[in-house]
């Protein structure tokens, strides 16, 4: 290397950069191998398995029960949705119908989960570009939703309320008028988002034409959720599969068709507002009823394959189950909508300066634990 | 050497009556120096325990609150946390620089205090470049910055103390221009002298647009100066982790630290200084009482930082590109329009004079 540079003193000369397992930027223990001249991104190669656990294995070993405190360790921003998506698959192989009251009380918070997680990553989006408080303004909303979390389910983060064939208990009395109440107390905040970080003019300085994804590159990569709503691509499962109480409500796709980071943001706030329309709709009228349909003790699936997808708060969750009539799976394979939003990451960044990588993958908003199972 | 401070003047005379001249001189420099360096130090550790206030109201949280009564003693208690610190460094890092990097920031930090004119006569060095001397001293603390980033070793130290080059270099140019403008009303660089023209009204008031113009290109680009956001590129944390003190630990780290929040102190100080009237009352409402001065100097210079702490806790961070694009495509042909401008105001005589 010194040879090159006495050679030649004023040559450029790329360098490498590991960013991470441990950088504030990768929000976990992702690694990137950067290769960098100067400040620009020549390529970017994501390097995962730092926090593999082998889920999909483990899910070999244990019956349909236990599998639903796994999905919790998947995405865990979006532990119900995950719950449910293995709760549908398990529940349409059986042909079990539940009652309208768990559809409908499963949607309210799958939509909560979904305003909690974007939340959580308009608060660390801010931060990746630079504005601290954001943060803190995010999570004192999630704060809200953890706390009715807390009061039906148990748990904040890893709940494990949904089962096969139902919920495992009822919500609590205060539910309605807490989800209510956060309604109201979130309307007034989102607005408080667009003041201090959507109409910032370095914030848009630094998100428009940033990370720019046409449309046929994220059907091509398999980009979903957010991010590929962002590129114009109308791929929301709640539309196009609806699952759960979803056929009950009017709600609008979010869609961007611009594609930069700063495309895939305005989806993700639009998307708040469509999940605080589709609770309204729904929180008023929970249908009495049964909150479970009796299982057998030991679930065994009938012989086949079995597929089922929901949209988490990053995309598109898919459950594919293979059984051979045992109480367990045969095999479980998850399509993780982070996994192959994270494949987008050199595509999207391949050119632009380090700060720019910053704020595309902060849009892509990856959580690791879900692309490493 | 003349030292014209007129707390010190029972001392100084003291001194001269038991001492020989030239030890009672040492001596009185020694006590100065100390002095400063308890203003320095008192001074930082304040801002510290002030922004991490400040942060905390923007922030819908309380702030450190635990040591000491409303958490006063919170920073004294960081501070011995840092000093009983162990140094830790890289092994490949070049040793000699890599140590002499902390005290080029710090001293500088430190040098630029002497020529702030705290109040009538409470300056310790009045320079007849004042001026000049406060912008060289920042361009010489970047120094510090540059070694530390290139020293230690480390890849993303280098890309810090490179953007922190590049930044500075570029944002010195608005800082000067923009006091330049107001040296043009003033007719002079030294502190006191500029101190003494705005008897007649404010810098701001008496030179009306420019000025205005000018104190916002100084407030921009004494931020960048600073490196405090939205220019903090220089530490970027969610790009760089810490930037150019990466590698710096205990009370190594502690005086880049410092640094940032003196400089803070000092940009704010020149602007008061510069543009607001150092410390001469609003109206000249305690124009009787001498001894206010220190007290309109401070408050307006914290207002001052608050206003830059306002920024920090608000706005996103610029890009690099962006960041070189704000300076030489806006800020330095409107700084040299505005020069001119301030040049046609003051030939014109359409200054407002009370």
């Amino acid at each position: 290397m010194e040879t090159a540079i006495l050679k030649s003193p004023f040559k450029s000369e790329e360098y490498f950069v590991n960013m991470g397992p441990q950088h504030p930027a990768t929000h976990g223990v992702l690694r990137l191998l950067l290769t960098i001249d100067g400040e620009v991104i020549k390529k970017v190669e994501p390097d995962l398995g730092y926090i593999h656990r082998s889920i999909e294995k483990m899910c070999e070993r244990d019956s349909y029960q236990q599998i639903i405190h796994l999905t919790d360790r998947l995405d865990y921003l979006s532990a119900h949705i995950n719950n449910e998506a293995v709760c549908l698959a398990v529940e349409n192989a059986l042909e079990l119908e539940v009652p309208e009251r768990v559809k409908v009380i499963r949607t309210i918070l799958d939509e909560l989960t979904r305003i909690a997680s974007h939340c959580l990553w308009w608060g660390v989006m801010g931060m990746d570009v630079g504005a601290l408080t954001t943060y803190f303004y995010g999570f004192r909303d999630r704060e809200l939703i953890n706390d009715i979390f807390e009061e039906t389910c148990g748990a904040r983060l890893t709940m494990n309320y949904n089962v096969p064939g139902g919920l495992r208990h009822d919500i609590h009395p205060n539910f309605v008028k807490r989800v209510k109440d956060f309604v109201a107390h979130f309307k007034t905040k989102l607005p408080e988002y667009d003041r201090l970080l959507t109409g910032n003019i370095i914030f848009q300085k630094r998100t428009k034409g940033v990370g720019v994804l046409s449309k046929e590159d994220a059907i091509a990569y398999g980009a979903s959720g957010p991010v590929g709503r962002g590129s114009g691509y109308s791929c929301d499962v709640r539309i196009h599969h609806p699952y759960s109480a979803l056929h009950k409500v009017n709600f609008n796709e979010a869609l961007q068709t611009a594609g930069d980071a700063f495309a895939r943001y305005q989806v993700r706030i639009q998307e708040m507002w469509e999940s605080l329309s589709i609770i309204e709709q729904l929180i008023d009228d929970i249908p009495e009823g049964a909150i479970q349909v009796a299982t057998d003790a030991v679930i065994k699936l009938p012989k086949g394959e079995f597929y089922q997808k929901v949209e988490t708060a990053r995309g598109e969750l898919g459950v594919f189950i293979i059984s051979t009539g045992t109480k367990n799976p045969y095999r479980l394979k998850l399509r993780s909508p982070g996994l192959s939003n994270l494949s987008l990451l050199n595509h999207i960044t391949v050119g632009s300066k380090i700060g720019d990588l910053v704020a595309a993958m902060a849009t892509l908003d990856l959580v690791i634990p879900d692309i490493d199972r | 050497m003349n030292i014209p401070l007129n707390i010190s003047g029972p001392l100084h005379n003291w001194l001269f009556a038991i001492l020989p001249p030239a030890a009672a001189g040492i001596f009185e420099m020694v006590i100065m120096a100390l002095v400063y360096l308890a203003i320095f130090a008192v001074a930082g550790l304040f801002l510290v325990l002030l922004e991490r206030k400040v942060a905390a109201w923007f922030q819908l949280r309380l702030g450190p609150n635990r040591v000491g009564y409303f958490g006063l003693m919170q920073t004294m208690a960081d501070a011995l946390k840092l000093v009983s610190k162990e140094l830790t460094g890289t092994e490949k890092a070049d040793k000699f620089l890599y140590n002499l990097a902390p005290y080029f920031v710090i001293i500088t930090a430190l040098m630029a205090l002497a020529v702030i004119p705290f109040s009538s006569g409470f300056q310790a060095f009045d320079i007849n470049i004042g001026v000049f001397f406060i912008i060289a001293l920042s361009s010489i603390g970047v120094i510090g910055i540059l070694l530390a980033g290139w020293s230690s070793n480390n890849k993303f130290a280098m890309i810090g103390a490179m953007r922190s080059g590049v930044q500075t270099i570029s944002y010195e140019l608005s800082v000067g221009l923009s006091l330049l403008t107001m040296i043009l009303l003033t007719g002079t660089p030294q502190l006191s002298g500029i101190v003494e023209v705005q008897k007649n009204g404010w810098l701001i008031v008496q030179g009306h647009i420019p000025a205005l113009i000018a104190f916002m290109i100084y407030m921009i680009a004494g931020t960048a100066e600073t490196n405090r956001a939205p220019f903090d590129l220089v530490e970027a944390e969610s790009e760089l982790g810490a930037g150019f003190h990466t590698e710096y630990s205990g009370m190594k780290f502690a005086y880049f630290f410092l640094a940032e929040f003196i400089n803070m102190f000092i940009i704010a100080a020149v602007a008061v200084t510069v543009f607001f009237g150092a410390w001469l009352s609003p109206f000249g409402i305690t124009e009787s009482i001498p001894w206010l001065g220190v007290f309109w100097f401070l408050a307006k210079t914290l207002a001052i930082v608050f206003l830059m702490m306002w920024f920090r806790w608000t706005f996103p961070r610029l890009r690099v590109d962006q960041l070189l694009k704000l300076e030489w495509k806006y800020l330095l042909p409107l700084n040299l329009m505005n020069i001119v401008l301030m040049a046609l105001i003051v030939w014109l005589n359409l200054t407002i004079q009370f």
